[in-house]
């Protein structure tokens, strides 16, 4: 099982302790630790900002990859309500790394859809850890198109470190699976939000990523490969990680950079983790500025700047 | 995503004797290790006459393949790739670009243009594997949806030959972001009622895959290619089993209902023909 604090967490989650510590004893009569404990905040906040604000490539995938990081179904438990899961390609299987379902979004009706790793070591097994089958990726375009039939605007959460990599994945068409989402979400008439919360990985995440806006939580990461991966194949060295995740460029700061994505939301300060509750509201509101923005454009219209926007995605020059 | 993993060449003894053989003139068959006449084999489209083993054929030798003689008029040759992001492994990316380049004689992995099939105006384009495994980056992204523009201007059928490890780890998010580039260039197609035929050949794999390449109204797949979205190593890593014999492979591709027709090299122009002569006739 994965431990429940990075090392670079560890002097924070210290001070923290002892605060607690301090709390508790000042509860009794005569004693007062106040001046102590307010010390102590001062020193954990500015030692939060110190190791947050230059985080690593490295770092910020350890981050994304946290364990107790909230995942889809949390941030569908505090931005929605009325939720109603749907389940099912309705050709193969259920899909179990993917969630999706109608609920109510700030007094509308939305579709809500992301990648779910578990959170215990069964629902991690049964969620596959996020790594989807085809089957997840081919619920998710049924319920889009649900959505687009009713009308209903398309919130999509990306969080997995990639498609599966299985026997049964490729049988069953998995490259089929994720080109054929691509095809299909470039012109659904319907607003689509897509938001990483935790890891991008490659076309596993694409495949749920092609929308009107697209925003990073502060503290995800994005990328064509994972740092293991690339390390594997392009050092032929394992132990490069940390070198491939710098060099990938897949921190939030450098997707926006690089024009991929069109905001960064901010995340509770040390994480979505420290506090899910006020990253969802922080996420909540800023779906909501984009759907209110999307709400006003024509659906033609909206189409047409959702295929401009992927149509101007490379870099490359011409003589 | 791009699961093209180098293999390095066993220096056994099969090399060795290679060295023996006069240079340029006699090749050896890489399935049958028969002694082969170079130009029996480059007649014959580099498919082995004593084994049928498709050997790999360069782009530009492979458009050839397919169009009708001094029909092909190449477009956008002068796209040039970026290191955006100042990108170093073991090599830099821009001495790794220059090396395929030298190699090659091309800017990046991809041949696009116009040609005549069978006397009919087609856009067509084909992977250069010997450029950095044939993988998608920008250049591969914008020569690939500019040819689907052009489809759509004037109004002709697309034929692109994949062959690719995947997408351009160099290029990092951009290259991502081809594939849903490339995938609604080819929705836009669709949606101007227009046949894009996708070939698939040895290999075609990761992001390629997953995105134009099995996007084509009429998918064939050459003989034997390896077709699919993970390597067949990082499959078996995951799955701590050894995969049977042809997994992966274009019959079992067939098999498993992912393409439309498994053909021979010799059989590609002549079916090509006949499809686009269907749907462009009453
Ligand atoms: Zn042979």
């Amino acid at each position: 099982m994965a431990e429940k604090y990075l090392d670079f967490e560890k002097p924070i989650i210290e001070i923290e302790q002892k605060i607690n510590e301090l709390r508790t004893v000042s509860k009794k009569p005569d004693i007062d630790f106040s001046a102590e404990i307010k010390k102590l905040h001062k020193k954990a906040n500015r030692l939060k900002n110190a190791t947050f604000k230059n985080l690593t490539g490295w770092q910020q995938t350890l981050l994304a990859r946290h364990p107790e990081r909230p995942y889809t179904l949390d941030y569908v438990q505090h931005m929605t309500t009325d939720f109603v899961e749907l389940e099912g390609d309705r050709r193969f299987g259920m899909g179990h790394s993917i969630v999706g379902g109608f609920a109510r979004f700030e007094g509308e009706t939305v579709m809500i859809i992301g990648h779910q790793k578990g959170r215990d070591l069964t629902e991690r097994m049964n969620r596959n850890f996020g790594s989807s089958n085809p089957e997840g990726y081919r619920k998710a375009m049924r319920l889009i198109k649900l959505a687009e039939k009713f009308n209903k605007p398309v919130i999509t959460l990306l969080d997995t470190p990639g498609a599966y990599p299985g026997m049964g994945a490729e049988e069953r068409g998995q490259s089929e699976a994720i080109a054929a989402n691509l095809f299909d979400l470039i012109s659904v008439k319907v607003p689509i939000v897509v938001t990483l919360i935790g890891e991008g990985g490659s076309g596993g995440a694409l495949a749920l990523g092609v929308g009107d806006r697209i925003m990073m939580l502060e503290y995800s990461v994005y990328s064509v490969i994972s740092p293991e991966g690339c390390a594997a194949i392009l050092w032929d060295d394992c132990t490069m990680i940390e070198k491939a995740a710098e060099t990938l460029r897949l921190t939030s700061k450098d997707i926006l950079e690089l024009g991929v994505i069109d905001e960064i939301v901010k995340e509770p300060i040390g994480g979505a983790h420290r506090d899910p509750v006020l990253a969802a509201s922080i996420l909540r509101r800023a779906i909501r500025r984009h759907l209110n923005e999307l709400r006003k454009i024509d659906p033609k219209e909206m189409v047409a700047q959702r295929k401009k926007k992927f149509r101007n995605m490379g870099v490359f020059e011409e003589y | 995503m791009s699961w093209f993993i180098r293999k390095r060449e066993p220096k056994d003894a099969l090399t060795v004797k290679k060295l023996k053989i006069p240079e340029g003139v006699w090749v050896k068959c890489e399935k049958c290790r028969e002694i082969i006449y170079k130009t029996e084999l480059e007649n014959n489209m580099n498919v082995c006459p004593k084994c049928e083993h498709h050997h790999y054929l360069p782009a530009a030798e492979r458009i050839q393949s397919v169009v009708d003689p001094g029909s092909f008029v190449e477009f956008d040759a002068n796209l040039t790739p970026v290191d955006i992001l100042n990108f170093k492994d073991s090599r830099k990316y821009t001495e790794r670009l220059k090396t395929s380049a030298k190699k090659t004689g091309l800017k990046d992995a991809i041949i696009s243009g116009r040609a005549y099939v069978g006397g009919m105006r087609t856009q067509i384009a084909a992977l250069e594997f010997k450029f950095m495994g044939g993988s998608m980056g920008s250049v591969v992204g914008e020569k690939i949806v500019r040819s689907a523009e052009r489809a759509i201007e004037e109004k002709t059928p697309l034929i692109i030959f994949a062959c690719s490890g995947g997408a351009r780890m160099q290029e990092g998010i951009i290259s991502l972001m081809q594939m849903a580039k490339t995938s609604a260039a080819i929705a836009e197609m669709s949606e101007a009622g227009l046949l894009f035929i996708s070939v698939l050949t040895n290999p075609t794999m990761g992001g390629v895959t997953a995105s134009f390449a099995m996007l084509g109204d009429v998918i064939i797949a050459e003989r034997d290619a390896l077709i699919g979205f993970a390597g067949p190593r990082v499959i078996e890593q995951t799955i701590k089993k050894k995969l049977p014999e042809g997994f992966q492979r274009a019959e079992f591709m067939r098999e498993k209902g992912m393409v439309d027709i498994v053909s021979h090299r010799k059989d590609i122009r002549p079916t090509i023909i006949r499809i686009v002569s269907l749907l462009s006739t009453p």
